[in-house]
């Protein structure tokens, strides 16, 4: 399979990803090369295998108690955002 | 003439589809994967973890509690529990769901297909078919209102567990949607999974609707998102049902779609058209293992389920002779039934029913209280249903006697015994207050010996106005008919 342009185009958007209309085409090639590359899993005959979920088959998923552990921690939260105000985190509006 | 649950349009008439998506919050001290606290009403980011903010390397560690509650849930809807089942994530992009995906379950959900009994108003009952539960985390909340020019986020809620409760499309009226809605909340309140409370929005909806002529093919549907109380749902539904079938008529198509409910105006409308469509590109969740669920976990989560409302019902109308809307009215939460059943221990349950559903519940609704704020204690209604058992007062006093009860929570024995209302059940006594009545009734006397026995109806007012009515009546009764058949 081959990734065309208006693929490589749809993947940015949905990544959030902003490429220069110039970047298309070898962005295209590139992503081409890998998906052929992982194709070859194609070769092996999976017929009546259902799909693995984790690689840790065997392994318990680990579980916590109902417990309040974590949290009230707002100060350290915001530390990083760009803009804060109140408490909350500031954002470009996102509703028209 | 227009059949049931049939919408008449100008070409004939429309059926319409709905299936009902409802997010149901897990009730648990702690999030779905972090430990942080899920109570309703903190300042905002007060309750995030680093997990629940998305920081690099922090990694989801599943609440045990999560998976209870939503075996619970499966179990209190007659599901298939799914001993295997597999978080996913779901990919978007939102300021309020940090980490850039939402972890859910997609095509290994915990709980497998179910279903809830609907019962209706006029009596009837129906079977919906429920496709599946899901556990997933909530998102944080975006607050658009308070600047013009930036939205601000409160992660308060982000990482919080719902169960998705997905109905088949079953449902033919907003009314039956409105009866699951309300059903499917009275299951969740007795399990003690979800506490149901949609203003505070701890059960959301999404609605979709599609309309058709009887016998056609599925219409296309439109989903209305986030819907915060039934009555809205039922509203909002009913207009979606109308628009579409006035599209259609105009000769136009129905574009699938998402819309958003308008409580204020009473209409659907579409929400941005979206670029393209969504692909949430769902793959399992590297981060946690495949949740496996042993026979035992799932039996002991059995036998600890409480008694569901269609069981009460049915004990109710079968053991203690209630009628079927008796029993549906105080089985609806799990609050009243226990009410009920406190009151009603080693008394008359249909009388204290009566008192239940007409009495208290008028006083409540009128002081605009819920039953487990209610003056009068469970113990205290039963107590005054025994005074009026053994003879004490009578149905008529006794509603004074109620009265005293709500403006005071005093015993019912006490405010007889202060307001000296004991009935008079004295033989002696009433017959003197019967001979005097019959002496200045003269007339009435003769109206009743010539066939008129209703005038007797006179006779035992006057008794009544002489004993402020605390008269046993049955005994004026008696007494009466026999001095005037004298």
């Amino acid at each position: 399979m081959s990734v065309d342009k208006s693929t490589v185009a749809r993947i940015a958007q949905l990544a959030r990803i902003k490429v220069p209309e110039d970047d298309l085409d070898a962005l295209a090639d590139e992503l081409s090369k890998i998906v052929g590359w992982v194709e070859q899993l194609d070769e092996v005959d999976t017929e009546g295998v259902a799909p693995m979920a984790s690689t840790a088959e065997g392994t318990v998923l680990r579980q916590r108690d109902d417990i309040v552990t974590d949290g009230d921690c707002r100060d350290d939260v915001l530390s990083n955002a760009p803009e804060t105000t109140n408490g909350y985190f500031v954002v470009p509006k996102v509703i028209e | 003439m227009t059949e049931k649950n049939m919408i008449a349009g100008r070409t004939g008439d429309w059926e319409v589809v709905i299936g009902l998506e409802v997010h149901a919050q897990v009730i648990s001290e702690a999030k779905l994967f972090s430990g942080a606290d899920t109570s309703f009403g903190a300042e905002p980011n007060e309750q995030v973890s680093l997990v629940d903010a998305a920081m690099p390397g922090m990694l989801p560690v599943i609440n045990k509690k999560a998976i209870e509650q939503a075996v619970r849930t499966g179990l209190g809807i007659k599901a298939q529990i799914n001993r295997f089942s597999v978080f996913d994530r779901k990919n978007y992009f939102y300021p309020d769901l940090p980490q850039g995906y939402q972890i859910s379950q997609f095509s290994d959900p915990i709980v497998g297909t179910g279903e809830i009994i609907i019962d209706m108003e006029d009596g009837e009952s129906r079977t919906v078919g429920i496709t599946r539960i899901h556990l997933e985390q909530d998102a944080g909340k975006s607050v658009h209102d308070m600047d013009p020019s930036s939205t601000y986020v409160d992660l308060n809620r982000s990482g919080v567990a719902l169960m998705e409760i997905v109905s088949e499309p079953d449902l033919r009226s907003a009314d039956e949607a409105a009866a699951y809605l309300t059903k499917l909340r009275a299951i969740v309140r007795y399990l003690g999974t979800c506490d149901g409370n949609m203003e505070q929005g701890s059960m959301r909806c999404d609605a979709n609707v599609s309309v058709r002529k009887l016998g056609d093919e599925l219409g296309t549907r439109c989903e209305i998102k986030n819907v915060n109380s039934i009555r809205f749902a039922a509203q909002a539904i009913e207009y979606e049902a109308r628009r579409q079938i006035e599209v259609i008529e105009d000769g136009g198509t129905i574009e699938q779609q998402t819309r958003l409910f308008d409580s204020n105006k009473g209409v659907t409308r579409s929400m941005r058209s979206k670029e393209e469509a969504h692909d949430y590109r769902y793959f399992p969740d590297p981060d946690l293992l495949p949740v496996n669920l042993s026979e035992d976990f799932v039996e002991e989560i059995r036998r600890s389920l409480p008694e569901l409302p269609d069981d009460k019902k049915q004990r109710f109308v079968d053991d203690l002779g209630l009628s079927g809307y008796d029993a549906d009215v105080l089985v609806a939460e799990r609050a009243t039934a226990e009410y009920f059943e406190q009151a009603a221990d080693g008394q008359d349950a249909k009388t204290v029913a009566n008192w239940v559903t007409s009495d208290l519940f008028g006083y409540l609704n009128k002081e605009g209280l819920e039953i487990t704020e209610s003056p009068v204690a469970a113990g205290q209604l039963g107590a005054l249903v025994g005074l009026i058992s053994d003879g004490t007062i009578s149905g008529r006093i006794a509603r004074d006697v109620f009265a005293e009860m709500c403006a005071t929570s005093k015993d019912p024995a006490d405010v007889v015994e202060e307001k000296g209302l004991k009935q008079v059940s004295d033989t002696g006594e009433l017959e003197t207050i019967v001979d005097e009545a019959i002496a200045k009734g003269t007339a009435q006397v003769e109206q009743y010996k010539s066939g008129n026995e209703k005038i007797i109806g006179w006779f035992v007012g006057q008794v009544m106005q002489a004993t402020k009515g605390q008269a046993n009546p049955q005994m004026v009764n008696e007494i009466l008919r026999k001095k005037l058949s004298e």
